[in-house]
Order: C-alpha cells, then sequence, then structure tokens
C-alpha cells in the first residue's frame, strides 16, 4: 500500500463516465504530475482526492485511511488553485491563518506557523496587504503558503503556473521543485504543460480522454511511450511518428520509410521478439528530433546510428539549435541539430539517425511494440 | 500646421462640450421643476398660493406647512400629522429590506455554490415570481394574512414584501455570485469553513456593490409601495403612501396645498435619501452581475 492510493477510481456526471478505472499509488515523498490535454480529466482526479468531487466508484485512501466520505477539511491534504483562489477580504496573513482559525488553533500558534511559512516563503513583508495589491508571483507564493501552513499529507495542486507569465513561471517551477526537495512532501500536481511535467516530477501519470494512458517515471514516459498519444505528447517539438513497413533485409529487421526520392531502409539492432510479427506489415515507427543530426553531432554512445540521405525541405534556425524538416513516410519529419550544421533547403544532406531511440508502434492499436 | 489644427480640434470640441452641458443643463431644470415648485410653494402661507400663481417665489417663507403636515395635519379622522405613518413606513421598510436582501443572498449563494437536483426549476420559480402583477395575488394574500392573525399590521406588509422581494433579490445575488470564483469557495472548504462560515466570512464581504443595489431596489419598491398597503394595514398601521393619500382626501374647505407638498416631499424624501448616498454603487452594481452568468 502506498501513501496516497487511488485504486479503480471512476467519476460519472450522470450517465457520462469522465474518469475510468484510475489506478495509481503514490509513495510518500513522491512528486506525481498528471499532464494531459484539457478535458481530459485531471481537475476531476484531483478534486476528487481533495473531496470536492464524490467518487462514482472506486476507492482512494490517505495513509490507509479510506478518505471517500470524508469532508475535505478532515483529509489532512492542502490545495493551491490555479487562480489562487486568495480571499480577497482578508489580508495575506489571515489568508494563509483562515485555515487554522477554522480548525481552532490559538492564536499564538497561528501567528508562530504564519511567521515560518512567510519566512519560508519569503513573504514577510507582504502579510498586511490585500490579495488585490500583489502581483501575480506574490499571489502564487501566498496560495503556497495558505497550503504550507497547514502541514499537510499531501499537497495538491491545480496548474499553478499557467497565470504566470512565462519568465515568472520557469522561476516558480524551479521555486516548488526546491521546496519539494527541501520538505520531502507528497504532491500531486496537475498541469497541461509537458515540459512542467517532465522538470518537477519523480513519476508522471499521462492522461488523455479519462483515460491514465501511462504511468512512469519521465525518463520511461519520455524514452519508452505506451503509444503514440503519450510519444507526440511529450516532448517538443514532438516525436515524428510516420508510417513504415518492416523488412527482412541481409539477415536483419529494417523499417523501410518513404523519402523524398525513393525508399530508405533504418537497420534495427537487437529488435524486441514482437518486431518479428511485424515483418513484411505495416508499423508506425517513431523518432524524436533530437535522434535526428548530421553525423558529427550524432551521440557518440550509440550503437546504431543509421545514415539516411534525403532532401532538406525547410530549416529554422532556433539559437542554440536549429529544425531541419525533411519528408519521410509521406510526412514532415523535424530533426534537431546543431545551430551550425550546414543543411540547407532544397538541397540533399545526409542525416544520422540515432536507431537505438527509435520505437515503433502497431498502425491500428496505437501501442508501442515491445 | 499641426499646431494650427490641433487648435481647431481644441476648440470646436469646447463649442461641443459648451453646447451637451447646455442640453444636459436644460434636461436637468425640465425634471428638477416639478420638485421646485412643490418645494417653493410647501414654503408659502397657503393665501399667497390660492390668490397668486404657483410659480412665483414665496413673498413670506414659512415652515409652518412642513410642521402642519408632520404632526398636526387631518390624516382620515385624527388630526396627527404624518409622523406616525413615517414611523410605520420605516417600520415596515427596513425589516422587509433587510430579511428580503438577506434571504436573496443566501438563495443566490446555494444557487450558485452548492449544486443540488432541481436548482434551476427553483430559480425558475423565483424569477417567474418577479413578473406576477400585484392585482393577483391581493385576495389569496389577504386569506393568508388573516390566517396568520396579521392582517392589517406592519408585521402583515413586512411579510407580503419579503415574499415579493425575494424574487428579485434572489435573481440580483444568483447573477453577482455566478460569476464569483467556485475556487474560493472550495479554498475555503478545504480551508475547513462551514456553509455558513463561507457565506459570512468570504461571499458576504465581497458583496458591497450588490447589496446596495438590492437595498437601494428594494426600498424604493417598499416605501413607494400603495397597493399593498391600502389593501392590508390601512388604519393606524398605514404607511406613509397610504397616509399622504388621506391627508390630501381628508381637508375639508380651502384645500391647502402647501401642506399637501410638503407632505409630498416628506414621502419621497427617504428614497431620494438612499439613491443619494448609495447611488454611485447602484450602476456599478449592475454592471458586475452582468459580466458572466
Ligand atoms: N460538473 C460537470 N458536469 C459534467 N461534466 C463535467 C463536469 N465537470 C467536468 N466535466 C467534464 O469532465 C471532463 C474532465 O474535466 P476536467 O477534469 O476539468 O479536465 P481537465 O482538468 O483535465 O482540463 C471534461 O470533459 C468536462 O467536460
Ligand atoms: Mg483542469
Amino acid at each position: 500500500m502506498g501513501f496516497l492510493d487511488i485504486n479503480n477510481v471512476t467519476k460519472s456526471y450522470g450517465a457520462v463516465e469522465v474518469l475510468h478505472k484510475v489506478d495509481i499509488q503514490v509513495d510518500e515523498g513522491e512528486f506525481l504530475v498528471l499532464v494531459g490535454p484539457s478535458g481530459c480529466g485531471k481537475s476531476t482526479l484531483l478534486n476528487m482526492i481533495a473531496g470536492l468531487e464524490g467518487i462514482s466508484s472506486g476507492e482512494i485512501a490517505i495513509k490507509d485511511r479510506v478518505v471517500n466520505n470524508i469532508t475535505p477539511s478532515k483529509r489532512n491534504i492542502a490545495m493551491v488553485f490555479q487562480s489562487y483562489a486568495l480571499y480577497p477580504n482578508m489580508t495575506v496573513g489571515q489568508n494563509i491563518t483562515f485555515g487554522l482559525e477554522m480548525q481552532g488553533t490559538p492564536k499564538p500558534e497561528r501567528d508562530k506557523a504564519m511567521a515560518e511559512v512567510a519566512s519560508l516563503l519569503q513573504i514577510e513583508n507582504l502579510l498586511d496587504r490585500k490579495p488585490g495589491q500583489l502581483s501575480g508571483g506574490q499571489r502564487q507564493r501566498v496560495a503556497m503558503g495558505r497550503a504550507l501552513v497547514r502541514d499537510p499529507d499531501v499537497f495538491l495542486f491545480d496548474e499553478p503556473l499557467s497565470n504566470l507569465d512565462a519568465k515568472l513561471r520557469v522561476d516558480m517551477r524551479t521555486e516548488i521543485k526546491k521546496l519539494h526537495q527541501k520538505l520531502g512532501t507528497t504532491i500531486v500536481y496537475v498541469t497541461h504543460d509537458q515540459i512542467e511535467a517532465m522538470t518537477l516530477s519523480t513519476r508522471i501519470a499521462v492522461m488523455y480522454d479519462g483515460y491514465v494512458q501511462q504511468l512512469g517515471t519521465p525518463k520511461e514516459i519520455y524514452d519508452t511511450p505506451a503509444n503514440i498519444f503519450v510519444a507526440t505528447f511529450m516532448g517538443s517539438p514532438a516525436m515524428n511518428v510516420l508510417p513504415a513497413q518492416l523488412i527482412e533485409m541481409n539477415g536483419a529487421i529494417h523499417a523501410e520509410v518513404a523519402g523524398a526520392d525513393g525508399p530508405k531502409h533504418l537497420r534495427i539492432e537487437d529488435a524486441p521478439d514482437a518486431y518479428g510479427n511485424y515483418v513484411g506489415k505495416s508499423v508506425m515507427l517513431g523518432i524524436r528530433p533530437e535522434a535526428i543530426t548530421d553525423p558529427e553531432g550524432a551521440d557518440r554512445n550509440a550503437k546504431n546510428i543509421q545514415s539516411l540521405a534525403n532532401q532538406v525541405t525547410v530549416t529554422e534556425p532556433a539559437g542554440a539549435d536549429t529544425f531541419v524538416t525533411m519528408s519521410l513516410g509521406g510526412k514532415d519529419c523535424v530533426a534537431r541539430m546543431r545551430a551550425d550544421a550546414e543543411a540547407n533547403p532544397g538541397q540533399p544532406f545526409e542525416f544520422a539517425v540515432n536507431m537505438d531511440k527509435a520505437v515503433l508502434f502497431d498502425p491500428q492499436t496505437e501501442a508501442r511494440l515491445a | 500646421m499641426a499646431v494650427a489644427s490641433s487648435d481647431t480640434a481644441i476648440r470646436s470640441s469646447n463649442v461641443t462640450r459648451t453646447f451637451i452641458y447646455l442640453f444636459l443643463l436644460l434636461f436637468a431644470l425640465f425634471y428638477l421643476m416639478p420638485l421646485g415648485i412643490m418645494l417653493v410653494n410647501s414654503l408659502k402661507p397657503l393665501s399667497e398660493i390660492t390668490s397668486g400663481g404657483m410659480i412665483a417665489m414665496p413673498n413670506e417663507w414659512t415652515i409652518e406647512p412642513w410642521l402642519s403636515a408632520w404632526s398636526t395635519a387631518q390624516i382620515g379622522v385624527e388630526p396627527t400629522g404624518l409622523r406616525p405613518y413615517f414611523i410605520n413606513s420605516i417600520a415596515m421598510a427596513v425589516p422587509a429590506v433587510a430579511i428580503s436582501t438577506v434571504a436573496g443572498a443566501l438563495n443566490g449563494y446555494v444557487l450558485t455554490k452548492w449544486h443540488f437536483q432541481g436548482a434551476t426549476w427553483i430559480f425558475g420559480l423565483l424569477l417567474f415570481s418577479c413578473f406576477i402583477p400585484f392585482q393577483i395575488v391581493l385576495i389569496p394574500m389577504a386569506r393568508i394574512l388573516g390566517l396568520l392573525e396579521i392582517a392589517g399590521t406592519t408585521y402583515g406588509l413586512i411579510l407580503v414584501h419579503v415574499v415579493y422581494g425575494i424574487g428579485f433579490s434572489t435573481l440580483y445575488f444568483r447573477n453577482y455570485y455566478a460569476a464569483f470564483p467556485t475556487e474560493l469557495v472550495r479554498a475555503a472548504q478545504i480551508d475547513g469553513a462551514g456553509f455558513f462560515q463561507i457565506f459570512w466570512r468570504i461571499m458576504l464581504p465581497s458583496s458591497g456593490p450588490i447589496i446596495a443595489v438590492c437595498c437601494i431596489w428594494q426600498f424604493t419598491n417598499i416605501w413607494n409601495d400603495f397597493l399593498f398597503g391600502a389593501s392590508f394595514a390601512s388604519g393606524d398601521a398605514a404607511p406613509m403612501t397610504v397616509a399622504l393619500n388621506n391627508l390630501v382626501n381628508s381637508s375639508t374647505g380651502e384645500r391647502p396645498y402647501n401642506v399637501h407638498f410638503a407632505g409630498a416631499i416628506m414621502a419621497a424624501g427617504p428614497t431620494l435619501l438612499v439613491y443619494i448616498v448609495a447611488g454611485r454603487y447602484f450602476v456599478r452594481g449592475l454592471m458586475a452581475g452582468s459580466v458572466k452568468g
């Protein structure tokens, strides 16, 4: 049993099931990120953990105590909302201690707890202000302070950074990560931003359409996505997923993809057994942009670099990297190269493809072959 | 060249402005004229009104008509002046406004933040009550007041006005609270606040503008109501509007217009005062609710 157990939980609104049998165990001190596109059910799941939404079936337990019928305030959780939800008529100090006041904590203890949290978040000088007089970043801190002061078992965050501008978002992201490392608290964090998910989490649950598509460490999710949805949702630019044919050639399995000027062959080494069943059939070949480079920029530790001559269609210099697009398998295939790679639009180019990192998907089920 | 043209622009805008202000002034005068005439005539001796025109300024200023209207004029059979009836109206309007506003706020809070089966229906019915004409309910209402044994009393009028007011006050607060962030309520729930704590500590402190709107609206309607007052509370319990009518009708012989004017201003005074004190919230509050929901 974990610290927070979500056992086969479903949620229905009337006849519509919006969450289907979600099953996640979270250990103490973990940073679990629920990530997925808007409307996939992340907030609903988080609100069910918080007790703000009822549970249609299944069970949620915190520290081995089933909380299905326990009110939010008795679950020993704290939540940070997207809009921060600071009480507009109260000062920052009152906002932070409102929960303690409701629990009947005496004033001296409240003040002590408030002072500790304020110094941790460096908001001592804001305590007498009203939320309306704060900047976005300050409100964010106060909202976190309100959560921290209650010393809960589990922190719940619902897209806490999505109202901040880009720069501040990155800063606050780092702060949240630091805070987690320092306090070692258990966190469930909802976001639609895959970069936030990758950088913050110890584990990620990728959600889509009310299903958890994959649950795993950021590395597992990134390197071995369970299906095409996870593969393309995580990572930017998205993984190239190209129609290909698996063929046997010179005693090895190859992926055959249509290039600009005829079929290209990419040898696959150490193929899992599953690939054998697909020889002679169509598959979807998934290659991340950073696995396609110029030959000099290829990963030295890679075992199987395949060379691929193809015509460049577009180059997009982006400072540190240059994104080079070619036509492969009838689709645009993006490669991420060093800034000084000499690829020119309309010209042929020698691409180096790191096939160690390539994955295959079944074109019908869209599941990864393994 | 540029200087010249911008100069012209300023001058022409000044001309336009002058016209606009003149125009507005004219309208203001037009609307204020009746009040002005009432005021002027309420400060004249009766002889000046009967002998001369109503428009002229008083030759002899007097507050005698005001004193008479307030405390000695004949209202129906008793020479009590309007004072007891003014007190009746206050005793009716203040509790009725307070109760219907608080009830509307609670309704709006429940309807927007605590979803329950049939909420839309209940709101629909409350909304419908805003459109029921007064005349239709007179007889059933009289029967109910009779059953409750508060017919002909100020309590009866309070009940009638609260019942009639709840539809409107609910409408105001529901629309206002529909735009009120639900996340605040959820945050308070997690903080451990209960139903009424959330209402008192979170919702009401942020409801200033809509409370002002609701109070102005209810007060004006309740204070100015004549039909319910005349139907359910004639005699000693009559409100100001009914008493004013009685004052005008019960004078025998020469009509003391100056006293009538003074009484009319007294009857209109409280609503004017409420607008002046809280009026700036009125527009603000009406706008706030209409942004969303
Ligand atoms: N009160 C509700 N009634 C009906 N459907 C709802 C309700 N709340 C959410 N949903 C539906 O549940 C799904 C998940 O919503 P939500 O959890 O808010 O998504 P996310 O947070 O991932 O963007 C959406 O399709 C939404 O339309
Ligand atoms: Mg959401």
